[in-house]
């Protein structure tokens, strides 16, 4: 296994979390201290030049993100942390949480001052108990260290920081749903425009960033840009990432790689190969919405671009391996049940649409379907794709669609034999 | 009946509604305080929310019903929420609930005769790589085998039995 440079993972051992001693001791807080001392302009700028790209799924440039962002608009602004990870296949904040909170606390401290948003809020998903913990008792060491709080080392400027504990339900990772569910209103998206950077929290300007997004921050301040670029494999891009691997592999574990590693080495040797001595057929590289790769992508590049050449998204880089002996019928018809659950019912494309696909592969999987509800599935891709409300239906057409492109003999042995290929094994 | 929350409690969070401008941000959080007490929000929890928070009884039962996390109807001591999305199904989620229904001799949706387990399945619970997993209250337990949940079973039956 090759070694790789350690950033968000450095201080990580087995169990344990670092609390404030040991993080000030191994670099920590000198983010910000160097933050404080620039504009918050020149922050957003370093982070703009930086290359940083949204760590929560969708790989939007962060500082361009912060930029849209008008900093000296009067009145209540809002900046929030997107803790909900709840895409099937995605564990990595957690991991990040429950190693080294302080990265996020002083993230946010950072994203506070460049975007000047005094109040911040930290969106954390029901099952995160373990994290929502740790996340209070860093703030509480910060306030207590002259972090957060009134006149934050010294600089005049004040941060507060909030924990929301959530109660369950995936469309509250949609950034405009959770602004509603902040809120205490039925956590349904909303339209955009206006964009949160206008019209956010209450109405006000808001920025939401993931978990992963924030706690780099810090180290882009304190290392510099050139250094951010270096992390990466891939020349045209910046950082580390983390990976969460789960499935068929031998070692299901969170490691952080760096951006433009190749899926054969984060299979082959960090996920240990396909347990059982099985081929590898298929993987999710990004979490349940993201379209699948085959062997043949085994050379591509883990990075945000080199996967759209291939169809693919680099998600939230949960890559969930599958085996030769999977039915990617049953593997997508699981990913699509969860979509057609967790929808909120808020569109029609989603809410009935999904329920449709569930039905359709449920007929195709269970041997009762006929060539007209392969035609039927392909024309509710069609009907889904780019026309409900918020992105998450989209999403959910990830895999099927991706089962259509690559798998479609898989589905048609299915029609013909009357039921599925793979039952028993 | 058992009372839904402890006056003091309540008079907290009545103080923290005054003093923001938008007491609606607490509904999930007074949702959450009262099924942690009282282990479930029947109506009377939502007009209970509604008359501390000084929101209407509406505006509560809209988030009551749609978070999945919230039960808006009776529940065993100790909800078991086995996960049944991609990772864990595809390491065996299927098996591991087999083994907690004939275990527990229940379906899903059901609570065990001595009130003390209720199965319900549940969308990823962020524990991918240590797949098959659940939770129990607000406790993940990953690498689940079918003598792992027996242990874990048992400690919570103890635990059960030691808190009534």
């Amino acid at each position: 296994m090759n070694v790789y440079p350690q950033v968000l993972f450095k201080n990580r051992r087995p169990n344990e979390t670092v609390l404030l001693p040991e993080y000030e001791k191994s670099g920590g807080y000198q983010g910000l201290r160097a933050a404080l001392k620039m504009s918050p302009e020149e922050v957003s700028t370093r982070v703009k030049d930086s290359g940083l790209r949204g760590r929560g799924g969708a790989g939007f440039p962060t500082g361009v993100k912060w930029s849209f962002f008008s900093v000296d608009q009067p009145g209540d602004k809002y900046l929030i942390c997107n803790g909900d990870e709840m895409e099937p296949g995605t564990y990595k904040d957690r991991q990040l949480l429950l190693a080294d909170p302080h990265q996020l606390v002083e993230g946010m401290a950072i994203a506070a001052y460049a975007l000047q948003t005094p109040v911040g809020y930290i969106f954390l998903r029901y099952a995160y108990e373990d994290c929502s913990l740790r996340v209070e008792r860093a703030i509480e060491a910060a306030i207590g260290a002259g972090y957060l709080g009134k006149n934050i080392l010294g600089s005049g400027f004040d941060v507060e920081l909030h924990v929301h504990r959530s109660a369950g339900r995936y469309i509250l990772g949609e950034e405009t749903s959770l602004l509603n569910g902040l809120e205490g209103r039925r956590p349904v998206p909303r339209s955009k425009p206006p964009f949160p950077a206008k019209h956010g929290l209450f109405g006000r300007p808001t920025n939401v960033n993931n978990v992963e997004t924030l706690a780099t921050v810090p180290h882009i301040l304190v290392n510099g840009t050139a250094w951010f670029h270096g992390l990466a494999l891939n020349p045209k891009s910046a950082g580390t990432k983390l990976f969460g691997l789960s499935g068929h592999l031998n070692r299901t574990q969170c490691f952080e790689l760096p951006l433009g590693i190749t899926l054969r080495e984060v299979v082959e040797d960090f996920g240990g190969g396909v347990r059982g001595g099985h081929k590898f057929k298929a993987c999710l590289p990004g979490g349940a919405s993201t379209p699948y790769l085959t062997a043949e992508h085994l050379d591509v590049m883990m990075d945000f671009d080199p996967l759209e050449e291939v169809h693919s998204r680099l998600g939230t880089a949960g890559v969930t391996v599958f085996d030769d002996q999977t039915c990617m019928v049953a593997v997508t018809r699981n990913l699509n049940r969860f979509f057609a659950r967790e929808s909120c019912g808020w569109c029609t494309p989603c809410r009935d649409g999904l329920a449709m696909v569930s039905w359709l592969l449920d007929r195709i999987e269970f041997g009762q379907a006929t060539m007209d509800d392969l035609a039927m599935l392909k024309d509710q891709v069609r009907n889904i794709k780019g026309r409900s409300f918020c992105a998450l239906a989209e999403g959910a057409m990830g895999p099927v669609e991706a089962l259509l492109r690559l798998f479609e003999d898989e589905i048609k042995d299915h029609i013909k034999r009357g039921g599925c290929p793979f039952a028993g094994k | 009946m058992t009372e839904l929350l402890p006056q003091d409690q309540i008079d907290s969070f009545k103080a923290r509604a005054a003093a923001i401008a938008h007491p609606h941000e607490l509904i999930v959080d007074l949702l959450r305080a009262i099924q942690a007490y009282y282990g479930w929000v029947p109506d009377e929890g939502v007009l209970l929310t509604a008359a501390t928070l000084g929101v209407l009884p509406v505006e509560v039962e809209e988030l009551a019903t749609f978070y999945d996390k919230l039960f808006r109807r009776a529940v065993g001591r100790r909800v078991i929420h086995v996960c049944d999305s991609i990772c864990c199904w595809s390491t065996g989620a299927e098996m591991i609930t087999e083994h907690l229904q004939k275990s527990l001799g229940i379906e899903f949706g059901m609570t065990t005769t001595d009130g003390a387990f209720t199965l319900l399945p549940s969308c990823c619970l962020g524990a991918c790589g240590d797949a098959p997993a659940m939770m129990i209250g607000l406790t993940t337990h990953g690498k689940l085998t079918p003598k792992k949940i027996d242990a874990i079973l048992q400690k919570e039956r103890a635990a059960i039995a030691a808190d009534a």
